[in-house]
């Protein structure tokens, strides 16, 4: 039993890890409709920029900031310049854009930072919390750090004038232009915010996986599956969903023969199945509606 | 005469290589309501979807003096014209609240919750069905959403696109005796497409009919209410 705690606990601090690629991923979705594949070589792009600014003798948070805000307008700045020419093309050709905003920007890495790998810093330290081998400072600072950044989002969306305009925007484009909605600045906008996010989900995977340009690629997977369970629609379900991808993925360790090789195949698996059994996610949201 | 509110010149209107609109001239005066009749597929729909630069153009159109075709819809609607569109155009997904402040969202934050009360009193309706979502309404409160929502704009010029559309008779004629109240008292010019002729040259100063993209015949309502082809084909007495 106490094992299974201690799994649990484990499970959810990587599942912070997925959680914070999940929130990423729907910030986009919501803003464009697609799936960005290119979301988890951006998040490590901006963890070099982090780590290249505490290189040069900037303290931790202060690169920190600097590096969600240069993500930002690098975030606005992709949208606006690669994607708003394209706005009315065909899915496959967005897809097609991702897939070469993916090999750019992790070939861009790699020729600017090498492809050798760096240790990346912690801000919470390496301690544990929770006794021995169950949860490091480092993990609950993540679980925090997450909970944090949805807060701030549930607030945004719900409370401010552009996070209702922002929804308005990528729920019914038309409808909003006719209310006075810029909608493609509002899709800047929601690039924007999801490459800030991504930079706090890179900074905070850094350190555990250490930092080289291929660092997102299975991470993202998981941030995929996280994001499909919980339901694209809903930045807390994507949460809650790439939680229980990580304590899934360490409960099933437990089964002799299987847990540690298959983690993979078990995120895969689980996309199969909800989009099978329940393709709107767990909190997704269908829509309903009268005529 | 004066300069009119809203005017177009040689409009032509085109979805992707198909001309729908072909040479429209048409003017409209502050303060009164134009309709514009036509039977389906004659070009209704595109007219409104052109004055707000939802479909690819070709000519002039005026607003209040300056020149708008070349703006984007979300500039022309910032100027005062609010287009409640065919099918509504509701945010289902949105409460009725939400609804309204999206509809006030160009203007200065601290007038919308004055202006929501105004459209309440319009529509009490809607204000039992505040934090409802609007995709569970009915048709006829949907409708009553789509103005109360453009009304939040505080426009000077409503463009409706079929209000009466899937309502049942009752509610059609309690839609436009607020129309006509709001045309009185908000002083709201009105632009309106309709199928249900009768009542729209009712409720209008002024009508232009539409036949496969040109305008075909223009007027003052009453006389184009008078006009025997119109009685047989439009009006069906």
């Amino acid at each position: 039993m106490e094992q299974v705690v201690q799994q649990i606990i484990g499970g959810l601090a990587t599942g912070a890890i997925y959680a914070c690629i999940a929130l990423s991923i729907v910030m986009i979705y919501q803003a464009i409709d697609h799936l960005n594949f290119a979301q988890g070589e951006m998040a490590m792009f901006s963890t070099y920029i982090a780590w290249q600014l505490m290189q040069w003798g900037t303290p931790y948070w202060g690169a920190f900031f600097i590096t969600i805000a240069i993500s930002f307008v690098l975030g606005y700045a992709i949208e606006r310049t690669v994607f708003k020419p394209v706005h009315n093309a065909p899915v496959l050709s967005h897809i097609v854009i991702f897939i070469a905003l993916f090999a750019i920007i992790n070939s861009m890495a790699g020729f600017i930072w090498e492809f050798t790998i760096k240790p990346f810093p912690t801000p919470f330290g390496t301690k544990p919390v929770l006794g021995e081998g169950l949860l490091s400072a480092h993990g609950a600072g993540m679980i925090g750090v997450t909970g944090i950044m949805l807060g701030l989002l549930y607030l945004f969306f719900r409370y401010t004038r552009v996070g209702l305009a922002m929804r308005a925007a990528s729920a019914n484009p038309d409808s909003a232009r006719l209310v006075g909605i810029r909608v493609g600045f509002m899709n800047a906008l929601g690039w924007g915010m999801a490459a800030a996010i991504g930079a706090v989900a890179g900074m905070m995977i850094a350190p555990v996986v250490f930092l080289e340009p291929n660092m997102m690629v299975t991470i993202l997977l998981y941030g995929f599956a996280g994001a499909v369970v919980g339901g694209l629609t809903s930045p807390g379900g994507a949460v809650f969903g790439g939680f229980a991808v990580g304590v899934i993925e360490n409960l099933a360790s437990f089964v002799p023969h299987f847990g540690a090789e298959m983690k993979l195949s078990i995120a895969l698996a689980l996309i199969i199945l909800v989009l099978t059994l329940k393709p709107s996610g767990l909190f997704g949201r269908r829509i309903v509606s009268r005529v | 005469m004066s300069t009119p509110l809203l005017s177009a010149k040689n409009l032509r209107a085109f979805y992707g290589p198909t001309q729908i609109l072909y040479d429209l001239n048409f003017d409209m005066h502050a303060g009164g309501i134009t309709t514009l009749l036509g039977a389906n597929g004659a070009g209704k729909t595109t007219t409104l979807r052109a004055l707000s630069a939802m479909v690819k153009t070709s000519g002039e159109i005026r607003f209040d003096g300056k020149l708008i075709s070349n703006k984007e819809t979300a500039d022309i609607v910032r100027l005062g014209v609010a287009h409640v569109p065919e099918g509504r155009g509701t945010f289902v997904r949105q409460t009725v609240e939400e609804n309204l402040q999206l509809g006030g969202i160009t203007q200065p934050a601290g007038q919308i919750s004055a202006d929501v009360e105004r459209v309440f009193a319009y529509f009490p309706r809607l204000k039992e069905r505040f934090r409802q979502q609007a995709g569970t309404l009915s048709g006829g409160e949907q409708q009553m959403l789509a103005i109360g929502r453009a009304l939040m704009l505080r426009p000077k010029v409503m463009l409706l696109d079929e209000p009466s559309f899937g309502l049942a008779p009752l509610i059609v004629q309690e839609m436009f005796e607020i129309l006509r109240t709001l045309n009185q008292k908000e002083k709201v010019s009105m632009f309106l497409v309709e199928q249900n002729a009768s009542l729209a040259l009712e409720l209008a100063d002024h009508a232009y009919l539409l036949e496969t993209g040109r305008v075909v015949m223009s007027g003052p309502a009453k006389q184009l209410s008078a006009d025997e082809n119109i009685r047989r084909a439009y009006l069906g007495y």
